[in-house]
């Protein structure tokens, strides 16, 4: 049988449709046409403006991104050891997980505390915790990211004086801190004060830091969340971009200058789905960012429209069943990640699914990440996936998408009204529905799910990371010796003060650090300020 | 279903702000039928069981994912059992070991939905064995 024979039956029959999952419609093939006719290609080199192809020149070939596995349980002591494991395994960057309570604002020995301290992270309740966790840790080659939010003004103040206390000049120090609450209304879920509140400290870290610690990047706006959800890639950029323009707003109306703190800003973004679709996502994403910054904030500084992120993770993309598969949907995220200029990498391990990783599935994923620099070639030219028509044409589309995003959000009167009145939770959890029938209904596909399932019933294997009881008696007992020990009336002051700058609408930053500095706690600082501020009511809603 | 729509409660205790899966069944069991009632995160066992009391609801479901399902689930259940609420029907999803689910049927909670369960299955469940 010839070749022409065997294919000519298919041409009668007309291939699937392909839609991607921001609403895109597939073309079986891409040509020069496509792109021309989607906006042409964008000419720019990496590390010129709108930083399509990259925000540096050389990308990976002068640095591979940073490796930075998110790690946090039970106390800062066992912390700090897995700290250092991860280090010497080659890992160039510490991502710190802290138990809910900590997120929360409650300290360990709260009733609401109960059955949580150490559980999801590292227990936080004082700087000691913070000076035990970090002991030994060189804060100059190894940045530190705190994934918290809540809480995030109070842990950034922590995270200075400890810095400060060991040496380290503050106006020098890198690192980050999550401290995106409007996502954690949408989708994660820490929050703790109403949202305008909550705005205001988001604020006043960005404002404290641009003015004492210009290398710390205070705020990381977290698309990926807001993914996780239920919102398509191209909301997830949307719906980012809406709420970095918010603090971006919010830190211009304090007077400060845009090229002051815009360069401090990052992004922490979602790797999951089709490989193309999240490429032409982060090459659009980077290139909008530039434009936002330059057009409508008239930055001076080309690196104030940079799009420094984080891409990662990708939990709701693991499967509990057949977990094995999962160490490969890491590596093809972790490609994605590379493919996409990533500035800094973290992947879900496979036990993620159902467990807090264990060390040798962390080194797994450090692994994944070291064989592409190594190994596969990622790190030897600047976004390789450039000039494909596919890629290109596809970038230009998703942009389209991303603008679309962000008008919807300016129709609703703007995120924080969208977000305050539940809006946005209600469209992007109405989507996690949809997304829900049509993976049980096979018509999203899933190997091991829906699809290539095992022919016997597997046993699935959720497994928790066993709660230590007497670890958390441990954090208790020193938090009481703590309180005994420390220097009561300061305490006591400091607290004083942070009430009285909150009911003055004045800057909290400056008081928290003094009050971190007399090892006042989480959940003393956080009773100040619900006491100012009260406490968010979540609005329960399920139609738009 | 004759009579009035029954009535189900879903709960979110803890500290645990994991809500895409807690969400998504509220719609799914409005899609089929039912009157749904979402506490939203961040609840105390005194006010979910307090809830449940003073709507009179048929279904109480609790999504926990941060693990700490068998005290959170204890708690409710003394109190559900003050308020004389044995009757209803109690369930719990979430992330939740297989081990976990003899415990869970003690108290009171014997329908479990651990990660990976389909919602087509939760709202069998409810049908087939509610009363």
């Amino acid at each position: 049988m010839s070749k022409a024979q065997s294919v000519k039956p298919h041409k009668d029959k007309p291939v699937r449709p392909v839609i991607n999952e921001s609403g895109i419609e597939i073309k079986t093939l891409y040509t020069a046409q496509d792109v021309v006719a989607s906006g042409g290609i964008d000419a720019s080199l990496p590390g010129e403006l709108p930083f399509t192809r990259g925000i540096h020149p050389e990308m990976y070939r002068r640095r591979p991104w940073t490796m930075r596995q998110y790690t946090g349980f039970a106390n800062a002591a066992e912390t700090n050891e897995r700290f250092h494991y991860l280090i010497a395994n080659g890992q160039t960057g510490l991502n710190v997980a802290f138990d809910l309570a900590t997120q929360c604002g409650y300290d360990s020995d709260a009733p609401e505390a109960y059955g949580e301290v150490g559980r999801v992270g590292m227990a936080v309740d004082s700087l000691r915790d913070f000076e035990i966790a970090f002991d030994g840790i060189d804060l100059e080659n190894i940045t530190v990211s705190l994934t918290i939010n809540g809480t995030a003004a109070i842990l950034i103040a922590m995270f200075l004086a400890m810095a400060e206390k060991r040496g380290y000049d503050v106006a020098k120090l890198r690192g980050t801190a999550q401290n995106d609450i409007l996502k954690e209304f949408i989708g994660r879920g820490t929050w703790i004060f109403p949202v305008e509140a909550s705005v205001k400290l988001v604020t006043d870290t960005i404002e404290y830091c641009a003015h004492h610690a210009p290398k710390y990047s205070p705020v990381s706006v977290c698309g990926y969340h807001i993914r996780e959800s239920g919102a398509t890639p191209a909301e997830e950029i949307g719906y980012a971009f809406a709420i970095a323009k918010a603090y971006t707003d919010r830190a211009l109306s304090r007077g400060l200058d845009i090229d002051e703190f815009a360069g401090r800003l990052s992004f922490n973004l979602n790797i999951y789905g089709n490989l193309f679709e999240q490429v032409a996502k982060f090459r659009a994403a980077r290139r909008h960012w530039a434009k936002i910054i330059a057009d409508e904030y008239h930055a001076k500084k080309p690196d104030s429209g940079w799009l420094r992120m984080i891409a990662g993770g990708g939990g709701f993309g693991l499967t509990i069943e057949q977990p094995e598969n999962n160490i490969m949907r890491g590596a093809y995220y972790a490609l994605v990640a590379a493919l996409s200029g990533a500035q800094t990498m973290a992947l879900c391990c496979y036990d993620e699914a159902y467990t807090i990783p264990t060390p040798k599935a962390q080194r797994i994923s450090l692994r994944t990440m070291q064989l592409l620099i190594e190994e596969i070639g990622l790190c030897d030219t600047v976004d390789p996936l450039g000039g494909s028509y596919y890629i290109e044409t596809l970038t230009n589309q998703m942009e389209d998408k991303i603008v679309e995003t962000m008008k919807w959000v300016d129709d609703q009167g703007g995120v924080v009204k969208a977000v305050s009145e539940g809006i946005i939770q209600s469209k992007v959890s109405a989507h996690a529905y949809e997304r829900q029938k049509d993976l049980e209904s096979g018509k999203i596909r899933k190997v091991g799910v829906n699809c290539y399932v095992e022919e016997e019933k597997e046993d699935l294997k959720v497994e928790l990371h066993p709660y230590d009881q007497a670890g958390a008696e441990k954090q208790i007992a020193s938090l009481k010796k703590l309180r005994a020990e420390r220097n009561a009336a300061e305490v006591e002051r400091c607290l004083k003060e942070l009430r009285a700058d909150a009911q003055a609408n004045r800057n909290v930053m400056p008081a928290l650090v003094a009050a971190v500095k007399a090892y006042a706690t989480v959940g003393e600082m956080t009773n100040v300020l619900v006491d100012v501020f009260g406490r968010y009511k979540e609005p329960i809603r399920f139609s738009l | 279903m004759t009579g009035r729509k029954k009535k189900i409660l879903i709960a979110k205790p803890g500290l645990d702000g994991h809500d895409v899966g807690a969400k998504v069944v509220v719609r799914a069991l409005m899609d089929a039928g039912y009157e749904v009632i979402y506490t939203g995160l961040r609840q105390t066992p005194e006010a979910i069981a307090g809830k449940a009391r003073d709507e009179n609801v048929d279904v109480i479901g609790l999504s926990i994912l941060s693990g700490s399902h068998l005290p959170l689930c204890q708690k409710t259940a003394k109190l559900l059992r003050e308020y004389q609420m044995t009757d209803r029907m109690w369930l719990v999803g979430g992330n939740i070991p297989e081990k976990d689910r003899q415990a869970l049927a003690e108290m009171g909670f014997k329908g479990v939905f651990p990660t990976a369960s389909k919602l087509s299955d939760i709202v069998s469940y409810i049908r087939e064995n509610l009363p």
